[in-house]
């Protein structure tokens, strides 16, 4: 069974929890973090939604966790423990991954960056932190491999949209343009309104994010006073694109738009990788590794449940946790994440339905406060983002 | 943040404004600001009774679902079917845009509500700031 996840006696403050506050964000819990919701003086939700789709916003994505595998075997532990073949990683790539119980279900997903010849990092879930570092390490001793903890060594700031590589090259040397997606490298990050002139050196950029927009996360030392410097000369640099300050609540709507999975909905210790349809993200042909055979398996018997995207054909929001009924009015499966979509201006959510009732086009029902309100299956993701000519 | 002194407040936030026995409810602008961008509300129909301290209906933010309460029992006269198309307006105007509009079946329950200074002294301390 999996390991009991520790408890936090106190809610957590990211290095930038200052900042948030006289900004005027509001603040809310959120997996045991004290963290900005929405910022009123950016417009709140739907106004930094639509500034990460059409211009630049920048997120304070310090809970997010970080673990450092090194060695001779790095390689090989990241391979045992995470579904996606790191083995196809160049210097300076990263990929989506995630780390599975031997039931293939999930612990977490992870971004796997490969920073050195024998050096990875997994950027994990802020929830997870505490279980995905003691699940790496519990599975790796018989590697030759260094797996460190190191999440609270940085302040990870996430800069958001379209406009986002023209903002954050302003601040640093590095050449973003041979920076494609899903890719790291690592260069200074300017502070301009110091003088003499001031910079941090070989900070670790990754052309990442959970926002279904190009964009940027940069990894700074944790400390308030570095942290605060970095996020204001971002906002400072960004005012010729409009940037806007988010907090959590668009950051959910930007990655439900583009069906990006949120552990704990999407995904969970129940759940597994047929059932998200997260196929794409799994090499079953690379060598063992946990929850391997339990998924091959799985595949064999088939399942009883998959994720469809589902958009409201009557008025109503479907919410998280909300019965699925089919037309009949029967309950036939649960939304795991429902919102409004901002930019999308339609109600949407992603749901576990039978795979019987998953055809897109299929009508559909959400009970909403003991009513059953038309739904549609409707292809993912919900949003797309156009290419670049 | 404004609590216009004709209207009276609930703790749930609230606000009803009085005309002889007849009356309209909304939610104020504290419970505007706390929710955020407004984007559905669902009311009651017309001719519908509404209870004093009962849910009668729902509003919901981008993130939040929040129930109303009714400030006082009643019969639903009039829906504001604006709110349909456009609930933001609750965030642009709350102290002016109305719910529903209700004939009042005990005008008595208004001594329970809350004034304007005795709200914002409430939202004061529950807010905390």
């Amino acid at each position: 069974m999996p390991a009991v996840e520790a408890t936090t006696p106190t809610i957590r403050k990211t290095a930038l929890n200052a900042v948030h506050r006289q900004m005027g964000a509001k603040m809310v819990e959120f997996n045991g973090w004290d963290m900005p919701v929405e910022y009123p003086s950016a417009g709140g939700i739907m106004a930094e939604h639509n500034a990460v789709r059409t211009g630049v916003g920048i997120f304070d994505v310090s809970h997010m966790g970080d673990i450092r595998l090194a060695g001779p075997q790095a390689l090989a532990a990241v391979q045992h423990i995470s579904m996606n073949d790191a083995s196809r990683l160049a210097i300076g790539q990263a990929q989506y991954s995630a780390l599975l119980y031997p039931e293939g279900t999930f612990v977490d997903d992870v971004i796997v960056h490969r920073l050195g010849e024998d050096e990875y990092l997994l950027v994990i879930n802020a929830g997870t932190r505490e279980k995905d570092f003691n699940w790496v390490r519990d599975n790796t001793p018989q590697f030759d491999c260094k797996v460190e903890h190191l999440s609270d060594d940085f302040t990870q700031i996430a800069i958001q949209g379209p406009k986002a590589v023209n903002l954050l090259q302003k601040l640093t040397d590095a050449d973003l343009s041979a920076v494609k997606f899903y890719w790291v490298t690592r260069g200074t990050i300017n502070l301009l309104k110091a003088k003499p002139r001031r910079y941090l050196s070989d900070i670790l950029i990754a052309r990442t994010g959970y926002t279904a927009e190009d964009g940027f996360e940069i990894y700074i030392p944790a400390d308030e006073v570095t942290s605060a410097r970095v996020w204001n000369e971002i906002l400072e640099a960004g005012k010729e694109f409009g940037v806007v300050p988010c907090g959590l609540g668009s950051r959910n709507t930007l990655r439900l738009e583009g069906k990006l999975p949120l552990y704990g909905h999407e995904i969970s210790d129940t759940i597994n990788v047929w059932e998200a349809g997260l196929d794409r993200f799994i090499k079953m042909e690379k060598p063992d590794f946990i929850g391997r055979a339990a998924l091959e398996n799985a595949k064999a018997v088939g399942f009883k449940r998959t994720l469809v995207g589902l958009e409201m054909v009557e008025r109503g929001i479907a919410r998280d946790g909300y019965k699925v009924l089919d037309e009949a009015g029967k309950e036939v499966g649960y939304v795991t994440s429902g919102s409004p979509a901002p930019f999308l201006k339609k109600n949407i959510a992603l749901a576990y339905v039978p795979p019987a009732l998953a055809e897109v086009g299929t009508r559909l029902k959400v009970e909403i406060r003991g009513q059953g309100v038309g739904a549609q299956v409707v292809p993912t993701p919900f949003y797309k983002r156009p290419k670049k000519n | 943040m404004s609590y216009p002194a004709d209207l009276k407040y609930t703790k749930e936030h609230e606000w009803i404004k009085v005309d002889g026995s007849n009356a309209t409810i909304g939610i104020t602008d504290y419970a505007q600001a706390s929710l955020g961008d407004i984007v559905f509300v669902d009311l009651p129909k017309p001719g519908s009774e509404i209870t004093a301290g009962k849910t009668f209906g729902t509003v919901e933010s981008v993130k939040a679902v929040s129930d109303l309460y009714a400030p006082a029992s009643g019969t639903v006269n009039e829906v504001n079917g604006e709110l349909a198309t456009v609930p933001e307006k609750i965030n642009k105007e709350a102290n002016t845009t109305w719910m529903v509009r209700v004939t009042l079946k005990n005008p008595e329950e208004l001594k329970n509500l809350l004034s304007a200074a005795d709200y914002e002294k409430f939202v004061n301390e529950e807010g905390g700031h």
